[in-house]
């Protein structure tokens, strides 16, 4: 059976490097939601040389969309999105600080070249156990691009929330 | 001939508890296929992601939280009978059937929590409509007084996945299997495997991808009633669930739950294929009125 890893954000680049594509992570602490359209504005940001809302260095992006939260609950189910649709932007949030991303599917060579070359892990969470994944988000809260409604960016506070390291640092893929 | 009428509000309520029940209830076929797959399944990672897609299905039930964020993109399958008419409300007279079926969307999508995920023009602004409308809405007429209202809710990541080639009349089952296969491996990982996968053969270019998805209506145990469909359904499910892909793509003997192939007649000149890649989290509900 694989490793089971606990880890905490911000993450360092030890911890980075102590993952390795195939094993079984708990990661607790702050992490940032994102997808297509705030990925997006991010990049843009960068391109302009402008301050992003959020700082990026050490951070997680998880790629999801949630539903609305029931009336009493912290937020509604919240499963991954597809990663692939992030790499023509991953690479650039790589750059800029960003040390892990949470999300399902492959991702391309750009990506796996810049989690090499900065040191940063991509890893997957099961796609469709939305319900069973928000029981680990303990708070939510949109800080930036409310206009994006289910796309807008959320700091989000989990507990042993669990994922695969699908890509590691050194170049290894989990598929 | 007597018509039978169905009042307006009747279909919007329909279609409202419809996307709700559908986004929060994993239909039971779907469920014992995942508990028979884990139970097959030799691969041990692959066996506990089996484990938390039916936990996250208990869990959706109980705790009334929807099986996945990506509520999708409501399609609407209405078989409705000849005799039946629709009556609809007397300030309104200009509403129809598809008004009553988006307003219960709108409805279900808004009551339900569920997330709102269409926007109104695909390459401009992207504004979402913020309602979960306009549906996609397949109307057949059918003989008799009853209507027959099914609503899916599509996810767009599978969805994504989806192909449609057109074959040579004379290629083989054999080319047109293996390029479904192919399809099939391709969107791997990226479409929440374990699948379900619709096959739509023959028809002319919009025929075969409507019956690929009208294909992923039917039971999970069902066959194709000929036999020689009914076998190929049967070799494609051994051959994709070989390809080693495994629930969420980490390896494992259950890439698909099930192969359904739907087919209709085609011109000389065509064999159109179609491929509707739907993911594990198979949401679909049918109300008969
Ligand atoms: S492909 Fe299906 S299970 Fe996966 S995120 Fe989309 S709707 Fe949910």
């Amino acid at each position: 059976m694989s490793n089971v890893i606990r880890v905490n954000t911000p993450l360092s680049d030890d911890v980075v490097l102590s993952l390795r594509a195939g094993d079984e992570v708990l990661v607790s602490g702050v992490i940032y939601t994102g997808r297509d359209q705030a990925h997006k504005r991010l990049c843009e940001l960068l391109d302009a040389g402008k301050v992003l809302p959020i700082d990026l260095t050490g951070q997680v992006i998880y790629f999801v969309g949630p539903t609305p939260a029931a009336p009493g609950r912290v937020i509604g189910a919240a499963g991954p999105t597809t990663s692939s649709r992030m790499d023509a932007f991953s690479p650039k949030l790589i750059a800029a600080g960003l040390k892990g991303m949470i999300g399902k599917g492959y991702r391309g060579d750009e990506v796996r070249d810049a989690l090499k070359e900065y040191k940063a892990v991509h890893l997957a969470a099961t796609g469709g156990a939305g319900a069973l994944l928000s029981k680990c988000i303990v708070a939510s809260k949109i800080v930036a691009y409310a206009d994006l409604g289910t796309e807008a960016i959320r700091k989000l506070v989990v507990t042993d929330f669990p994922c695969v390291a699908a890509y590691d640092a050194y170049g290894g893929s989990v598929y | 001939m007597a018509t039978r009428t169905i009042q307006y509000e009747t279909v919007v309520e329909t279609v409202e508890r419809l996307c709700i029940e559908s986004c929060y209830e994993l239909p039971d076929d779907v469920l014992k296929a995942l508990k028979s797959a884990a139970d097959r399944e030799t691969d041990e990672r692959a066996k506990k992601i089996l484990g938390q897609l039916i936990e996250n299905a208990s869990l959706a039930q109980q705790e009334r939280i929807p099986l996945c964020q990506d509520t999708g993109l409501t399609v609407v399958f209405v078989e409705q009978g000849a005799d039946v008419t629709i009556s609809v409300p007397d300030d309104d007279p200009k509403l129809c059937i598809t008004d009553a079926i988006n307003e219960g969307v709108a409805k279900g999508y808004e009551n339900g929590l569920l997330r709102k995920s269409i926007v109104a023009e695909p390459l401009n602004e992207r504004t979402n409509t913020k309602t979960n409308t306009p549906a996609v809405i397949h109307y057949s007429i059918v003989p008799g007084d009853k209507l027959k209202i099914t609503v899916m809710a599509k996810g767009g990541g599978c969805e994504n996945k989806s192909r449609f080639k057109m074959f040579n009349p004379t290629d083989t089952k054999q080319t047109v299997s293996n390029w479904i296969i192919d399809v099939v491996r391709q969107a791997g990982a990226n479409a929440c495997p374990p699948f379900i996968i619709g096959v739509g053969l023959g028809g002319n270019f919009e025929t075969a991808c409507l019956i690929s998805k009208k294909a992923l209506l039917r039971n999970i145990d069902d066959h194709n009633p000929v036999q020689f469909y009914a076998e190929m359904e049967t070799e494609l499910l051994e051959k994709i669930n070989d390809l080693n892909v495994g629930p969420q793509g980490f390896g494992g003997n259950t890439t698909a739950l099930a192969v359904k192939i739907e087919t209709a007649p085609c011109h000389i000149a065509s064999l159109p294929v179609a491929v509707n890649i739907e993911c594990h989290s198979h949401r679909h509900k049918s109300q008969i009125l």
